[in-house]
């Protein structure tokens, strides 16, 4: 394995634990706005904390999936095609939540609803998804010699994955009520307090089930246990930190935990897949390897330099932008800017 | 059925669908960065009602490219899994690149032009519009540099049966690559000043008095970018033509509906219908000499048919059909130029019976109609283009090198198919009609919202943002 497979393994990785840390706390907020707010002012406030920055926060998952394929081309193959079905329902949900916030602004009233309609359900659609999709490759998938997998429905929607399923999109949930609680003046600040309070409970229940099914379900405790028994510490730490964060209304910390929660989680996936990057259930022989599945030496080159060179302006000017957009949004003004 | 000719189906629909809101938003982009220039440098609060009226068009087209993009990128993966791992060495560096360096430029300045009104000061905002302007011309030059190696594959080496990288800059350098990039984003200029005339002159056909003058100034702009994107694409495409010529003279030779090679010199086919199974044309109507002007810039030359290019093409690379659908190349390409004939007449016409001292333009409501109708033509002949440039590829995705049969998902079932097929039509059913009476709705409101919007802003003296996030 050269470095530079490792690096774009570990890149891809950092480029979905951002699009989690961020994008997550978007969807928490999309689903917030049918089932936290009570009236349109307050849906309006919603919108508003997440407006200038949710689409630079999907560009994040665009990147990784440009990157892997630039870096790892039979990983790229081998997933999107396998994972057909799901990818096609993401995409469904990231179409109908992302021409929301345009319209929902702009159609008649009486239309407005449908649009938060599709805010909401959009919102949730695409972290269950991902989750379903991720613990499902992480179980093992019937991949042939070629790398093509053939599964059934069955293959991926199973209880591991569900609950997989269920975790994300309650993390993200929870991740967007501290965002709200954070950026917002008015009732739904509260209200989120008070929504977050009560779903850590649930969240202790998930994890505890997610812990056992990992154990029974994936190999990652016989190949990688330091890392995957310290990963989900820390994962349990981080939630109570934000846990209690958020009884004491000390909610920057407990928007960071929360986020970095996500992060934590990706870091478990990716560190349990390692060496491989998709497991075959068929045979060890067809795993889908750091080694075998990445692209010639010399793209990978060519990736990093760009990559290196460009990636601090990026993240400076993302950076600015949550600078500009610091201060808090109220309900009895939310706003036009 | 196969699953080929459904992937195929849903590449087609899906980009040409973003491919609508595409040069739409480009256009918009730099015409609303235009005014907005305008408005800072004259200071004038028409150039700022006009930005933020035409802003609001181009905010929904975004949306839609947006979202139809994404289908774009994943698609690769889902669809055409064997030409991922094929080519996946060449052709996802410029996918990761674009996005690194244009998506997150486009969606964070789009953002921060959308909600600093008040926050910066007006010469720091008219920077966001610009960045998104350029950002999305990247956007653009990094995915055609995918399409121009797709079309004319430089810099790679076949080892163990993959296309790999071995010339990074033969990429960007590229012939087609500069050529297609003009091209297109003349196209996209085209089309944004296009829509931007067409429009108004629909507004123009109400006469609200008070809007008037708004409408007209909007106009004039929009035919003069429409000239000078018209210009620019017909310089493009003839360059494009001459190119075609030498490096893919079986598209060439269908665009004209030339299956036998052609006397010296040649003759330009007008009109013409082929019976693509026989090979054989059924009826032409010629221009002499004009093909050899055309594609070689003198007054001789033949022009190789496709049959004798299909006999070259079955000795290099073996037995196969190699003929494109020809009645569909032959007129795609006579819409295209057609148009563009069309919007580079209406842009002059236009702009000279608006000058200022004989308006006749605004006063005659047939024109206005002409106009109006205008708005469309871009979209058709913006599709029109790339059903030349990528049916004309066929059987290639990678010309020369590697075919569509080959490029398949081999484990994508077809019921897979049909129902993203079937649901993606539905949903883009949904969208344009959603786009097209949001726009109509735009329209009705009239840049005099605005205003009020404006002042109601400033009724309320509230400041949003009045208290620091992180006490
Ligand atoms: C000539 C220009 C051009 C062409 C040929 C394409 N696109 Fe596109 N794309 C753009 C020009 C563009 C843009 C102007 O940058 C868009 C359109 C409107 C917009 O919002 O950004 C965009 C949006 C857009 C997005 C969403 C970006 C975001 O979230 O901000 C993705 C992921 C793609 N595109 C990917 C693709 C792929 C994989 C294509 C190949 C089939 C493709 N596009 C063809
Ligand atoms: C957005 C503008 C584009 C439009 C409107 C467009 C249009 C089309 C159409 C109509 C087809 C179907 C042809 C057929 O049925 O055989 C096609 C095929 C294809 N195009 Fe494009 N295309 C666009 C851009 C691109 C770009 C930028 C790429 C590569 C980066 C690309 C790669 C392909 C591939 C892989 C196929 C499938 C193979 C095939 O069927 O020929 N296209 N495109
Ligand atoms: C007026 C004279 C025009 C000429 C001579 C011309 C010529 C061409 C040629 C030869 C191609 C095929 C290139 C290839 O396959 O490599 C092409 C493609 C294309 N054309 Fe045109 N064109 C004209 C006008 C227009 C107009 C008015 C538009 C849209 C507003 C347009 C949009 C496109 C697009 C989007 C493509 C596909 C992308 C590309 O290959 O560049 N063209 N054109």
């Amino acid at each position: 394995m050269s470095s530079l497979q490792l690096l774009w393994f570990i890149l891809i990785g950092v480029l979905f634990a951002g699009f989690f840390f961020l994008e997550g706390f978007d969807f928490g907020v999309g689903m917030s706005v049918q089932t936290l707010a009570h009236n349109e002012k307050e849906k309006d406030q919603l919108v508003s904390t997440i407006g200038p920055v949710w689409d630079g926060n999907e560009v994040w998952l665009i990147t990784a999936g440009g990157a892997m394929f630039a870096s790892y081309p039979f990983w790229y193959s081998a997933l999107f095609s396998g994972y057909y079905l799901i990818l096609f329902v993401i995409l469904v949900g990231l179409i109908i939540r992302g021409v929301s916030f345009e319209f929902r602004q702009k159609v008649a009233p009486k239309y407005k609803n449908l649009w938060n309609w599709t805010l909401t359900t959009g919102s949730f659609i695409v972290p269950f998804f991902f989750g379903v999709l991720f613990i499902s490759m992480i179980q093992g998938m019937p991949l042939d010699a070629k790398g093509n997998m053939t599964a059934s429905f069955t293959d991926y929607i199973n209880l591991f994955s569900i609950v997989g399923g269920v975790a994300l999109s309650l993390l993200s949930y929870l991740h967007g009520l501290n965002y709200i609680a954070l950026k917002t003046i008015g009732p739904v600040r509260e209200r989120a307090k008070n929504y977050a309070e009560f779903l850590y409970g649930v969240l202790y229940v998930g994890l505890v089930a997610f812990a056992v099914l990992l154990y029974f379900k994936t190999d990652f405790f016989k190949l990688h246990m330091g890392a995957t028994v310290t990963l989900l510490v820390v994962i349990v730490l981080l939630t109570l930190v934000a846990n209690i964060s958020v009884i004491k209304s000390k909610e920057l910390s407990a928007f960071l935990a929360s986020g970095l929660t996500l992060v934590s989680l990706v870091a478990l996936l990716f560190t349990g897949l390692f060496p491989r990057v998709m497991i075959s259930s068929l045979t060890q022989k067809y795993d889908l390897l750091i080694t075998n599945a990445s692209s010639s030496p010399y793209t990978l080159r060519i990736m990093s330099y760009i990559a290196l060179t460009f990636l601090p302006f990026v993240l400076v000017y993302i950076a600015w932008t949550y600078y500009i957009f610091r201060k808090r949004i109220r309900h009895d003004r939310y706003t036009e800017y | 059925m196969s699953i080929v000719p459904l992937a195929r189906f849903q590449f087609a629909m899906t980009t040409i669908f973003h491919f609508f809101f595409v040069p739409f938003s480009i256009g918009m982009a730099l015409a609303v960065a235009i005014m907005e220039t305008m408005y800072v440098i004259t200071k004038k609060e028409e150039y700022l009602k006009m930005t933020k009226f035409w802003g609001n068009i181009f905010l929904l087209s975004f949306a839609v490219g947006v979202v139809t993009g994404i289908i774009q990128e994943f698609q690769f993966g889902m669809n055409w899994s064997d030409y991922s791992r094929f080519v996946g060495d060449i052709f996802g560096a410029p996918l990761a690149v674009e996005a690194l360096l244009a998506f997150f430029m486009e969606s964070t300045f789009l953002g921060l032009w959308i909600f600093t009104w008040k926050m910066v000061s007006p010469k720091l905002h008219v920077v966001f519009i610009w960045l998104v302007t350029f950002a999305s011309g990247i956007s653009a030059f990094w995915i055609l540099a995918a399409n121009s190696f797709m079309q004319h594959p430089t810099g790679y080496t076949l080892k163990d049966g993959h296309a790999v990288m071995n010339d990074f800059g033969a990429l960007l350098t590229n012939a087609q690559l500069w050529y297609e990039f003009s091209h297109v984003i003349a196209g996209a200029v085209t089309m944004g000043g296009m829509i931007l005339a067409g429009l108004s002159a629909f507004q123009l056909l109400k006469r609200k008095n008070n809007e008037m003058s708004f409408y007209k100034k909007s106009l004039r702009l929009g035919l003069l970018i429409t000239l000078v994107g018209s210009l620019s694409v017909l310089m493009s495409g003839d360059l494009q033509m001459k190119a075609l010529v030498k490096e893919q003279p079986m598209k060439f030779a269908a665009t004209e509906g030339l299956y036998r090679d052609t006397p010296d010199p040649a003759a330009l086919t007008m009109i013409a219908w082929a019976n693509e199974n026989q090979h054989k044309r059924v009826f032409g109507v010629e221009l002499p000499y004009a093909l050899s002007i055309l594609a070689y810039n003198k007054f001789s030359g033949s022009i190789k048919g496709m049959n004798s290019i299909n006999k070259q093409l079955v000795k290099k690379y073996g037995q196969r059909n190699y003929y494109p659908p020809v009645n569909t190349l032959f007129w795609s390409f006579r819409i295209m130029v057609g148009f563009g004939l069309l919007m580079l007449l209406v842009a002059i016409l236009g702009l000279f019976f608006t000058r200022k001292k004989k308006q006749l333009l605004y006063r005659q409501k047939w024109m206005l109609w002409i106009l109006g109708l205008c708005t469309f033509i871009p979209f058709v002949a913006n599709t029109a283009g790339w059903l030349v440039t990528e049916l004309g590829r066929y059987p290639w995705t990678v010309y020369g090198v590697f075919t569509i049969k080959q490029s398949v998902s081999p484990n994508v079932s077809v019921t897979s198919l049909l129902i993203s097929n079937t649901i993606y039509f539905l949903l883009f059913s949904g969208l344009a009609i959603t786009m097209i009476a949001l726009i109509i709705r735009e329209l009705k409101k009239g840049p005099e919202d605005e205003e009020k919007q404006a002042q109601e802003d400033q009724k309320s003296e509230a400041d949003p943002f009045d208290k620091g996030a992180f006490e």
